[in-house]
């Protein structure tokens, strides 16, 4: 039977437990909460490009080679690496000190077969298998690289921030087939993944790696030295963007990554909380099925650059304030040093919808219905699809308006067959990140057709495909440009897709965290006070 | 009773199967990739006819269906084919959240909506019913993220009482537990809190209106003892059916709640798995919330005979 000391003894600890519940959050302040409202579904950079994969990646996994914030290229992993005069043999060594979560040290075989894991899966790890005779380890420190020709790009494509990144993992891990993804999230990054805590769909957890060593230099966006300035960073998956933005206000989390601007007004207004917008911004196309009519024809195509107005798409996309998005887009992200201004008269240009029309009138167009494909419950895309459902009407086409969610229009789009079979004719789709920087990521750019590599709509312009690879093997950074202002050019004539303008998105961070980048939210190198 | 109770759960094996075999057949019917989600926006063909394979979604559908009913019986939920993920791990990791979701909102409903609706039922005509009549009716027709969004802005972002996302589990005390519950709980109750207001109410005044009760009060009997010993007892069948449908509504506003407050539960996690097309956790979900529904209405039916001996079963 309870007696009174006991009862008081109970009471007393009921009342404290709350107190020491906060104590021990207290405790906990050293936790950088970060929030995002796509989820951590894979913990494998290599089998996805999804975003909060690549966050985890980059906390959990270290690179051989690392770009900062200006995208040149440094060593990261390695301490240097020695090129044969003819350029065919890459010889690179590992620093040391670098240890595995798992507590083993890295090796050179581990490093072989994380770069063949890799390249089976990187459009850029294709072309560099493509030249490459083997790589082999020949130490546990070393790495030799023998090329069949020389690849001044080998480094880039090594150290590349965009998807997918060549993450290095221990052997056994890295065994796994390309096509499968690992189970267990085991790197030499500067942050551990703590598996028992993660929720898939709701949250994730990571400690500060104790035995991680930081290159003796400035940290620079994913190069330089990368320092684990807090014990414990959680990613909490948000799915409601107005909850996060609530949350950030009232101080129950740090950061909140990839937000519209349609908080703006409500977050500057809020004491301490500092909105950065990403230096890259999401190109925005019209994407166009080549395979089937009308858009099969190039003459139609072009017809289409003359009603293209960039402003009116994104004002759809995302709102009046200028700063939020850039008109002046062409195939290259605006953020891109392989941006320029190579033909973009077709695109800001006066705008000229009567000359669209009479383009329309005497092309081949019969008149039969054009399917706009509209995923709906991505906000920014649907509102650019109603912008280009006015458009096709505007211009004269029989317009077939299919709204549906990314799901469905997923599989939708894979069609090749007409529309009678289930196929489509147009859709709005986006180039996230740093997709859209250069020929050799920019998937909407493949113009292999059928056959070659391609993307949905599959383009089919054998000069393009020409320079593209010609790009890959350009000695030095002018003629990488000068490359890219022929593509533009060629891109201008054959019409794979349309660049529809380019929207900024914010991350938006809290009282006392300093050290975010700017353009994909990485936790090294990140302070809270 | 208890061969009673075996023959209820043998009949739910049956209803079970009829679930799986529409569930299955209406995920395959409908349109939609998986393999296409996990590519992501900016996945190729190739990408996606990979993903396919690996995930054996390219199989004929008897092939598909036999496999996972073989897997059920055998008692392995399967994997999630977005996360790679246990699906019994996954529910194991978020069952907590929606069972405490469910509990505080069935408590606060209760205590809310019964003495509500006694009261009205007791001042029939005045200024009170009508009161309680219009409130119900208003927190009825709300939609619970509105409720949400409001409790969330009053009580988070303003009075910043308490918190307005994510959970913390019992284990790291009652008081943190609560206190991120209080909001969604809260919102989930508002349309049961109106409901069940208004069938306490209307049954509460058919029982007053009963002989005994007259007799009851011209024998002098204190009106408290009336109203809550006699007529709540004997009005309490209609309103344990009714908490019973509650448990089925408030499985299915888990499901937006959890979603407004970021609470990792089942609710979301049938939500997220609807969007990314990940059928067998889809599938599994629906098995889980079907068994629920027919042992909560066992449960009622059970409950029928503490409230009434007449009923036996």
């Amino acid at each position: 039977m309870l007696n009174r000391r006991d009862f008081l003894i109970g009471a007393g600890a009921a009342a404290t437990a709350p107190g020491l519940a906060w104590a021990q959050q207290a405790r906990k302040s050293r936790t950088l909460k970060f929030m995002t409202g796509l989820d951590l579904a894979s913990l494998d950079p290599v089998w996805t490009s999804a975003r909060t994969t690549r966050i985890h990646g980059y906390a959990v996994f270290d690179t051989l080679y690392g770009v900062n914030e200006k995208f040149e290229v440094s060593p990261q992993m390695v301490a240097g690496h020695v090129v044969s005069p003819d350029q065919l043999t890459w010889t690179m060594t590992l620093r040391d000190g670098l240890r595995f979560h798992d507590g083993e040290p890295v090796l050179g075989r581990d490093v072989v077969a994380s770069i063949k894991r890799w390249a089976a899966r990187d459009a850029l790890g294709h072309e560099l298998m493509a030249v490459t005779h083997e790589i082999v380890s020949p130490d546990d420190k070393t790495i030799v690289f023998r090329l069949k020709k020389p690849f001044p790009m080998l480094p880039t494509a090594l150290g590349k921030a965009n998807p997918t990144t060549a993450a290095i993992m221990p052997e056994r891990i890295a065994k796994t087939p390309p096509g499968t993804q690992i189970k267990e999230a085991i790197g030499s990054g500067p942050f551990r993944f703590l598996a028992n805590e993660w929720v898939p769909g709701a949250r994730a957890a990571y400690q500060k790696f104790e035995h991680y060593v930081p290159r003796n230099e400035p940290g620079s966006f994913v190069a330089g030295g990368k320092r684990a300035l807090v014990d414990r960073v959680e990613i909490l998956i948000m799915p409601d963007g107005t909850t996060g933005v609530s949350a950030m206000i009232t101080g129950e989390a740090d950061a909140l990554h990839g937000i519209g601007p349609d908080y703006r007004t409500i977050l500057q207004s809020a004491p301490g909380i500092r909105l950065l917008r990403s230096p890259v911004p999401q190109v925005m196309t019209l994407t166009l099925n080549h395979l089937q009519p009308p858009f099969n024809d190039p003459a139609i195509r072009r017809a289409l650059l003359l009603a293209v107005d960039q402003k009116e798409y994104m004002t759809a996309a995302a709102g009046t304030n200028p700063e939020d998005w850039t008109a002046n887009t062409g195939y290259f992200s605006p953020a891109s040093p392989m941006a320029s201004d190579a033909g973009m008269e077709a695109l800001n240009g006066p705008r000229d919808m009567a000359a669209a029309r009479r383009a329309l009138a005497s092309s081949s167009y019969d008149g039969s219905s054009v399917v706009l494909l509209d995923p709906a419950n991505i906000a920014h895309t649907h509102a650019c699809t109603l912008v280009a459902k006015k458009m096709l009407e505007s211009m004269g086409f029989a317009v077939r308006h299919q709204t549906m969610d990314f799901g469905t229009m997923g599989q939708r789009r894979t069609v090749k067959g007409p529309v009678s079979e289930g196929g489509w004719n147009v859709m709005v789709a986006t180039l996230t990140g740093t997709i859209g920087f250069d020929p050799s990521n920019n998937l909407q750019l493949q113009a292999g057709g059928v056959s070659g590599p391609s993307w949905f709509g599959w383009p089919d312009s054998p000069e393009i495909e020409r320079l593209r690879r010609e790009w890959l093997f350009a000695p030095d950074m002018a003629a990488q440009k000068e490359i890219c202002r022929q593509i533009q050019l060629q891109a201008f004539k054959d019409v794979p897709y349309i660049p529809l303008g380019a929207r900024y998105s914010f991350n938006v961070v809290g009282k006392g965290v300093t050290g975010f980048t700017d353009e994909l939210p990485l936790f090294f190198n990140v302070e809270k006070t | 009773m208890i061969a009673y109770i075996v023959r209820r759960i043998l009949a739910t094996i049956p209803v079970m199967l009829m679930v799986a075999v529409f569930v299955f057949s209406l995920l395959y019917l409908a349109p939609g990739d998986p393999a296409a989600i996990i590519a992501g926006e900016e996945g190729s063909l190739q990408d996606i006819e990979q993903i396919r394979q690996s995930l054996n979604l390219d199989q004929p559908f008897l092939l598909r269906f036999g496999d996972w009913l073989l897997q059920i019986l055998r008692g392995d939920l399967g994997t999630s084919i977005y996360s790679g993920r246990p699906i019994a791990e996954q529910v194991q990791q978020r069952v907590e959240t929606t069972v405490s979701l469910m509990v505080v909102s069935m408590v606060i409903s209760v205590a809310i909506a019964i003495p509500l609706g006694v009261l009205a039922a007791w001042k029939k005509d005045s200024w009170i019913d009508r009161g309680v009549m219009i409130f119900a009716v208003f927190v009825f027709s709300v939609p619970v993220f509105v409720f949400g969004y409001a409790l969330s802005w009053f009580f988070g972002l303003q009075l910043r009482w308490l918190p307005i996302q994510g959970y913390v589990p019992l284990s790291s005390g009652v008081w943190l537990w609560l206190r991120t519950l209080i909001l969604p709980s809260l919102a989930m109750a508002s349309a049961f809190i109106g409901l069940q207001a208004r069938m306490t109410r209307a049954t509460m005044l058919e029982v007053l209106s009963q002989d005994y009760i007259r007799t009851a009060k011209a024998k002098g009997l204190n009106q408290y003892v009336v109203l809550f010993q006699h007529a709540l007892k004997n009005a309490a069948v209609p309103i344990t059916t009714v908490v019973g449908l509650g448990i089925a509504g408030l499985l299915s506003g888990s499901v937006v709640i959890e979603t407004v407050f970021a609470l990792p539960g089942l609710g979301r996690l049938v939500a997220d798995a609807i969007l990314r097309r990940d059928y067998p956790v889809i599938q599994s979900l629906t098995l889980i919330f079907g068994i629920t529904y027919v042992l909560v209405n066992l449960i009622v039916d059970l409950v029928y005979t503490i409230f009434d001996p007449r009923v036996r079963y």
